[in-house]
């Protein structure tokens, strides 16, 4: 195999490695619910789009032909991924999860968990 | 009615699943063009009624632009949130903010969210009943948090607005 | 170059799934448990590709695809249920 081509590949798929790691570190590192949910959704992501990356230009290379199926993979993470994350962070709100003391503007959480207007203060069941 | 809306009333949703279709299969041979044309076909005639009215994108090339300016971004935002991740605990400031949106429908909305949750330091994390306020978490706040909601509203929010031109 | 590549990569994937494991197991509240929960579903979609690399073929894609899709599906309903089991709306 040529070797930039194989330059190429190892440097896309080290990245992603690397990403996804840092990814994995972050949920462990940070300190709230809320402060870990960047960390998986964006760092993970990518990683994973550099591994697939790699796939692709690895695959096309050996068989000789370009193959471009990996890419339906990341299109559906990009999708998904934010969906997961909104939703999760709706489930945080609800539950009232503890979050860090110097989180700024808490008061927030109030208000959006019955999903109302910032400052609204009445109740509406 | 006119005949194309008749047997394809969703044309765009048509292309997009004869191109998963071939790409699942990874060929391009007659049998799977022909399978994968009854399927975007027969698919969308028993979906579209299922399916609720939305703006549809009024400017193709804006949209491409925006999906290419975002792709950008995801990168830049990658990289400083693994270097926040990385890096002293004591340097990482969040907070929620909440933003004010200009968009009423609920597919620009989603697309909105979902570009905040892949971008700079930011995840949405609610949107009120009246669909006028954003909820947004922002993993590290600048001194000023109005600088956030204007990132949020001139360099995307403005450029959903004009692709749906709504 | 490469298989040292792929091997490097296949260990660092390694580690980020039992960091995620760790959390799963400590995470203070549910929702933490369903972070580490789907984070570990596309980490191992990671893992599969590179396998499926590393002895060349393509028959693990399928799996790949597969997964992620049931982890999406699944990171959604295990949030559904708590949006909706616990909380009378």
């Amino acid at each position: 195999m040529n070797f930039w081509v194989e330059l190429l590949i190892s440097v896309l798929l080290i990245l992603g490695g690397v990403f996804v790691l840092v990814g994995s570190i972050g949920l462990i590192r940070l300190k709230d619910l809320y402060v870990r949910l960047h960390a998986p959704t964006k760092a993970t992501t990518l990683g994973l789009g550099g591994i697939l990356l790699g796939s692709m230009v690895y695959m096309s290379h050996q068989h000789g032909y370009l193959t471009i199926h990996e890419l339906l993979i990341t299109l559906f993470l990009v999708i998904t991924a934010p969906v997961t994350a909104h939703i999760l962070a709706k489930v945080a709100m609800h539950h009232e999860v503890p979050m860090m003391k110097r989180t700024r503007n808490a008061e927030h959480v109030s208000t959006a968990r019955k999903q109302q207007a910032p400052g609204d203060t009445k109740d509406q069941d | 009615m006119s005949m194309t809306s008749r047997w394809l009333p969703m044309p765009f949703h048509s292309l997009l699943l004869l191109a998963v279709w071939l790409m699942l299969n990874g060929s391009l041979s007659l049998g799977h063009l022909l399978l994968g044309s009854v399927l975007a076909i027969v698919i969308p005639l028993i979906c579209a009624p299922l399916q609720v009215p939305q703006p549809k994108i009024a400017r193709p090339l804006k949209a491409l632009r925006y999906v290419i300016m975002v792709l950008g971004d995801i990168v830049v935002a990658n990289v400083q949130v693994a270097l926040l991740v990385v890096g002293p605990m004591r340097r990482i400031n969040p907070g929620f903010v909440a933003v004010p949106l200009d968009l009423d429908e609920t597919f620009p909305i989603t697309v909105l969210a979902s570009t905040v949750t892949m971008t700079p330091g930011t995840v949405s994390a609610e949107v009120s009943s009246d669909r006028n306020w954003l909820y947004v978490h922002v993993l590290n706040m600048p001194d000023d948090e109005q600088e956030v909601i204007d990132l949020i509203k001139t360099r995307y929010e403005a450029a959903i607005k004009e692709i749906f031109a709504c | 170059m490469l298989e040292w590549s792929m091997i490097a990569v296949g260990v660092m994937l390694c580690v980020a799934l039992f960091l995620n494991l760790w959390r799963l197991l400590i995470g203070p509240h549910v929702v933490d448990r369903i972070l580490a929960l789907d984070t570990m579903y596309i980490n191992s979609i990671a893992l599969i590709l590179l396998y499926g690399m590393y002895n060349g073929t393509q028959l693990y894609f399928e799996a790949a695809l597969l997964i992620a899709m049931l982890g999406f599906v699944s990171s959604v309903a295990f949030g559904k249920y708590l949006l909706r089991g616990d909380i009378i709306e």
